[in-house]
């Protein structure tokens, strides 16, 4: 549906093409319907944001008021930054007008007139093409003043960021959009749809969830909902790199496959000789899963009463709910999956790193704790690690999650707390050098790495 | 400094998209500035924090904080690698190497910048002896599922293998 | 108009809302920030980035404390205990309290198991990466990391790793040195420079951990209120220049006084040690200046101090030769019987914007006293700002108005005065903290009198040419009352005491009118008060002690 013509031969992201392929027709429907009865649409669909967070789209958009006394704004959250997803960048490149198509319904149904795609900076192809698709819908009448003779105004602005994923977050996204640093901002009192951008109702919407809502147009919202599961509805990307034979992006209905069918059918299995040891199932900040582990789930018997299972990991469906009762989330929809060669101190400190550098540095548990894990991983990698290392990692892990502005404290605890739990023997293995004496921090690190034998502590420490 | 009049077309036209307020109109012009002058100087930050009635520090605070502005001047070509997970799974730590040699660029420890721990984010560049090439490490760069990749200037490499390396700077004289 | 509207509405009636702190039902105003009503419970919530004044970032995860809010049946109606109270839904993770204000049936944990890890961890996360110098930091003794570190940290470290290197001793300004290590970025300084002192100078540079506090190079946080920053600052990054490494805190004795540099009268505390006053900082008091001062009144205290300052008694220049070196009591009934010799017309008094209430009225007894009729006092005016800084420069012209002392223009009767001494009709001037020179006034016009008689603080133009020096004290030195610019009645108490043989000004003054023959003593400054209080309508029913620490406001007409 959202990926129809990915990669579709002959397809290009031009507004003929699209208007061939029945571009803009949506459009045209939803601006014979009252706005209200496409929110309805929208919140029977079920859609649940395709960003990370799983928030029902549908909710969101219903905390909206038409007609208040400040202006509404949309911002098409476009900032793909989460490690292991790489679903919009195809979108934007190879059929844009679908996402503007739907950024212009939306704008519709919530009364906006100004809206902006906030893109990645990383992306300046695709923001020249999504520039020229705007340009484009402007000249054909699909954008600009007096939409399709409705008299409905929007203008649509591409709005490059600069390569920080905290903008990936929404109130973050909005101060950078007031050019401003990306520092998230505290909720409550700043909830978007209440005090968004430049403190007005806002709407941030990933890619694909915008797109989806074209889609619920076309199909009707009840319709929709019969795609996936319930409360887990529609198509959904997913993104698949790491150890398997064909990584790869693939568009599925929601909880329509296992992470088996997923890992062995869409993507040909893992490489000859190996075994699976560990998946992510939702973007890098998601929980880690084992692949000797058996997890425990709810599920619907034939009479309709639940009944609880132990599967394995191959068993776990794709889908929001059933990764969240295995203890990870279903994200943003990118699987990193690891074989038995992968060494898993070398993978979280890559994570460590990622997060280190990515925190804004705004609150505290994040800013310190983002880079001592990072130096934690650092150092047992380079051969220092010690006794207490990985519940000094994990506790300040949790130290983190759930005291910090938003959710990347999660994010970025989320990766050390489970690693730790789940392979915990690899982690202990690596930090075996007895505590040192209190010794100023400065010169402990470089002894600790540099001494990987010897024995620092001394009299009566140990 | 003269500020070509295209330039400042590019400028006025891009802070007419926020009429609400020209502060949002900072990381555009800080990128219109690197694409044109290659790298952000105290001038560029001076000159727009006039242009959007900020504070100096303010502009300041955003160079600094967004990786893709640069304080230094970047080689002829700039090179950015991937490097994370899915990437370095699929050896971008090793591309990068290979990047490093075949661009004259002298080798330097890995991660974001010198230092290892302590070091801040401030100048993670390497260029070239000549000049022509510099490189860096950056984030994710979303194409997971085909690493390890790497952007040339703005133009983007897939799944890049130790053989293209020559192949890709060939490209960029 | 109609009567109706001529009768001033009464204020709303401030809704109350019940909340539960630490298991207690209270009753707080709405509008409440929830961290304010925790400590109005006497619960203390430990915070950081938080301040009344300033907006609530939310940043530094200190006030996090457990919440949660009444159950709601269906119908949206609190489900009750058998207590007839709202059970409480409790939020699982911990919110701050900084950015929240109080809501009917809002329920607080502040000291939970959840509120204490949290806290601990906070703790232990601002350490790692600080510099524990303690032993040579100047907030040592008054900062809330050591503070809130007994009080709610770990005693050990468990951080084995290097810390992020920061830039040290950077100097913001002419008045600020900054040390970016101790910084815990809690963002006050930045707030107070956008949203008080409205000069935004200050910012962050670099990201995440390597975040760093920083004035963009080549500009200074040079602003007139960049001290405050200083005041604000909850652990040693931002240092006064003038106060660091002079003397550790813990020894410093407060005084609550107001600051004398101009009418606005920010309300302060002198800090003092053994009769050296070693700083000056604001002190809470919202009718006047909030938590803030300016720098220019917070350094203006030095002269206190000044090696030039009149401290070896009186002075008198014609002395008989085989005269001993005069006491204070010689030396007045020489003043006195020198004075007595004059009419009333030929005698003009210079008094001073900043002397106290009493001094003003003890010196309009004493013109009285005198039958002198040509008195004033010199105005001092200069930039002021929108913000606290006042144009008039005297901190007590108020009062001499009250007084009577000046009229409706403080310095309309200087040119009369000006003109008698040149012409030769004064023949006598009394000079009380202010220097002649600038009442129009050159030095050889003051050459020209028979009697110059000076009360001031260090020597200058007039005290140069005087008959008689009386060195007297300065603000932080005295006791006495001062109004305001807008009226509010002020206490000034003694920090320390005058240096050498100088004297309380108003003991001058008594002196003075009693040999004079001008009435009864007054044995202490607040019997000054007292009958000054009598005589003054304004003023009627108050006593030094009434003005209280925070002042009082006057019915001025």
């Amino acid at each position: 549906m959202i990926f129809a013509n990915v990669d579709r031969e002959g397809y290009t992201p031009d507004i003929e093409c699209y208007l061939r392929h029945g571009g803009y027709e949506d459009l045209r429907k939803a601006t014979t319907m009252e706005p209200d009865a496409i929110v309805n649409d929208v919140k029977a669909s079920g859609l649940r944001g395709r960003g990370g967070a799983g928030f029902p789209c549908g909710v969101k958009w219903g905390f909206i008021r038409r007609g208040g006394p400040k202006p509404t704004y949309l911002i098409c959250n476009a900032d793909e930054s989460e490690p292991g997803t790489f679903k919009d960048r195809y979108i934007i490149h190879q059929d844009p007008h679908q996402l503007i198509e739907g950024m212009v319904i939306s704008s519709f149904a919530l009364d906006v007139h100004l809206a902006y795609i906030y893109i990645r900076g990383e992306f300046p192809e695709g923001a020249r093409i999504l520039e020229r698709a705007i340009a484009e819908a402007k000249e054909k009448g699909f954008l600009g003043k007096n939409i399709l003779g409705t008299g409905f105004d929007l203008e649509i602005y591409v709005h490059r960021g600069a390569g920080a994923y905290i903008c990936g977050e929404e109130t973050g996204l909005i101060e950078s959009l007031e050019g401003k640093r990306a520092y998230p901002r505290i909720k409550p009192p700043y909830f978007p749809a209440v005090l968004g951008l430049y403190q007005c109702p806002t709407i941030v919407n990933n890619v694909e969830t915008l797109c989806h809502v074209k889609h619920i147009v076309q199909m009707g919202g009840a319709e929709y909902a019969k795609l996936g599961r319930p409360n887990n509805t529609g198509t959904r990307i997913l993104c698949v790199s790491g150890d398997v034979q064909r990584p790869g992006y693939f568009e599925v209905e929601v909880g329509s496959l296992t992470m088996g069918e997923v890992i062995n059918d869409l993507c040909g299995g893992l490489k000859p000789g190996r075994k699976l040891k560990a998946i992510i199932p939702g973007g890098s900040s998601a929980k880690v899963l084992r692949a000797d582990e058996r997890y425990k789930v709810k599920e619907k018997a034939e009479d309709g009463s639940m009944v609880d299972k132990e599967i394995g990991i191959e068993e776990i469906r794709m889908d929001f709910d059933t990764l969240a009762a295995v203890g990870s989330m279903a994200g943003s929809g990118g699987v990193i999956v690891m074989d038995d060669t992968r060494d898993m101190v070398w993978t979280l400190n890559n994570l460590n790193e990622f997060y280190a550098h990515e925190s804004c540095g705004q609150c505290t548990p994040c800013r310190e704790g983002s880079l001592w894990m990072r130096k934690i991983t650092d150092r047992i990698l380079a051969g220092g690690g010690t006794e207490q290392d990985p519940d000094t990692l994990k506790s300040v892990a949790d130290n983190i999650a759930g005291k910090t502005i938003c959710a990347f404290g999660e994010a970025c605890s989320w990766p050390t707390q489970s690693f730790v739990i789940k392979f915990r023997e690899e982690f202990a293995s690596r930090s075996t050098k007895p505590l040192p004496l209190p010794t100023p921090p400065e010169f402990l690190a470089d002894r600790l790495s540099e001494e990987p034998t010897k024995a620092l502590t001394t009299g009566s420490h140990h | 400094m003269q500020i070509p009049t295209d330039l400042l077309a590019r400028i006025d036209e891009a802070i007419s998209h926020y009429p609400v307020s020209k502060q949002s109109a900072s990381l555009p012009l800080l990128h219109l500035w690197q694409e044109h002058f290659g790298f952000i100087s105290d001038e560029a930050i001076e000159w727009i924090a006039a242009k959007l009635e900020l504070e100096p520090i303010k502009v300041l605070g955003l160079v600094t904080f967004y990786p893709m502005f640069r304080r230094k001047a970047p080689g002829k070509h700039h090179i950015r690698v991937c490097r994370t997970l899915s990437c370095a799974m699929a050896g971008s730590y090793a591309l990068k190497e290979k990047l490093s040699k075949a661009a004259g660029i002298e080798a330097e420890g890995h991660g974001h910048g010198a230092g290892g721990g302590c070091g801040g984010h401030g100048d993670p560049v390497t260029v070239s002896e000549d000049g022509k090439y510099s490189i860096e490490f950056v984030e994710c760069l979303a194409s997971c599922g085909t690493g390890p990749v790497c952007m040339v200037n703005d133009d983007f490499y897939e799944a890049v293998s130790d053989e293209e390396v020559t192949q890709i700077l060939s490209k960029y004289q | 108009m109609s009567t109706q509207t001529a009768t001033p509405e009464a204020p709303p009636p401030v809704q109350m809302l019940n909340v539960q702190v630490d298991g207690v039902w209270m009753q707080f105003p709405k509008g409440t920030r929830l961290i304010e009503a925790c400590s109005q419970a006497n619960k203390f919530v430990p915070r950081y980035c938080y301040h009344p004044k300033l907006s609530s970032p939310g940043n530094c995860r200190m006030c996090l404390v457990e919440m949660g809010m009444p159950r709601m049946t269906p119908d949206r109606q609190p489900e009750l205990g058998p207590d007839g109270r709202p059970l409480i839904n409790w939020i699982p993770r911990p919110q701050i309290s900084c950015a929240q204000d109080v809501a009917e049936g809002m329920a607080v944990r502040t000291d939970s198991p959840m509120v204490q890890e949290a806290r601990k961890g906070v703790m232990e996360f601002l350490l790692i990466n600080h510099p524990l110098d303690c032993p040579i930091c100047d907030q040592a003794g008054e900062c809330r990391l050591q503070e809130f570190s007994v009080e709610y940290g770990n005693a050990k470290s468990r951080f084995l790793d290097h810390k992020v290197k920061k830039p040290k001793n950077v100097v913001l300004g002419p008045r600020v040195t900054l040390d970016d290590e101790r910084c815990i970025l809690c963002s006050r300084c930045v707030r107070f420079m956008k949203e008080v002192a409205h000069d935004d100078v200050l910012g962050f540079t670099e990201r995440g951990s390597h975040n760093t506090l920083s004035c963009y190079p080549g500009k200074q946080l040079d602003s007139n209120y960049s001290l405050n920053t200083v005041d604000i600052c909850p652990v040693g990054a931002l240092t006064s220049t003038d106060f660091r490494f002079k003397m550790r805190v813990w020894f410093l004795q407060e005084t609550k006084s107001f600051c004398t540099s101009c009418a606005t009268g920010c309300n302060t505390t002198i800090s003092a040690r053994q009769g050296v006053v070693y700083r000056q900082t604001p002190r809470e008091n919202n009718d006047v200046n909030e938590v803030w001062m300016c720098d220019h009144g917070r350094l203006n205290f030095h002269y206190l101090h000044s090696p030039e300052r009149l401290t070896a008694g009186p002075i008198v220049k014609v002395l008989a030769q085989d005269e001993d070196e005069p006491t204070w009591s010689s030396a007045i009934a020489k003043a006195a019987s020198a004075l007595k010799t004059y009419r009333g017309e030929q005698i003009a008094l210079i008094a001073s914007g900043r002397n106290t209430n009493e001094e003003l009225y003890l010196l309009s007894r004493l013109a009285r006293t005198l039958g002198c009729t040509q008195y004033d006092i010199i105005p001092h005016i200069d930039l002021g700002d929108e913000i606290l800084l006042s144009e008039d420069r005297n901190p007590n012209t108020a009062g001499a108005r009250l007084l009577g002392l000046t009229g409706e223009t403080p310095g309309a009767n200087l040119k009369g005065i000006a003109e008698g001494v040149r012409s030769g009709k004064i023949r006598a001037l009394l000079v009380f903290g202010e220097d002649a020179t600038q009442a129009g006034l050159s030095e050889a016009d003051l050459k020209k009198l028979d009697l110059l008689i000076v009360a001031n603080l260090l020597p200058d133009a007039t005290t140069k040419v005087a008959d008689f020096i009386f060195p007297s004290a300065g603000f932080a030195e005295k006791r006495g009352s001062m109004i305001n610019k807008k009226g509010r009645l002020q206490r000034l108490n003694r920090a320390i005491e005058p240096p050498g043989h100088a004297r309380d000004d108003w003991e001058i003054v008594r002196d003075l009118i009693l040999a004079c023959g001008g009435g009864n003593g007054v044995h202490s400054i607040e019997d000054v008060f007292r009958q000054m209080a009598a005589d003054t309508p304004a003023l009627a029913g108050l006593s030094l002690s009434k003005i209280g620490d925070l002042g009082v406001p006057l019915q001025l007409s």
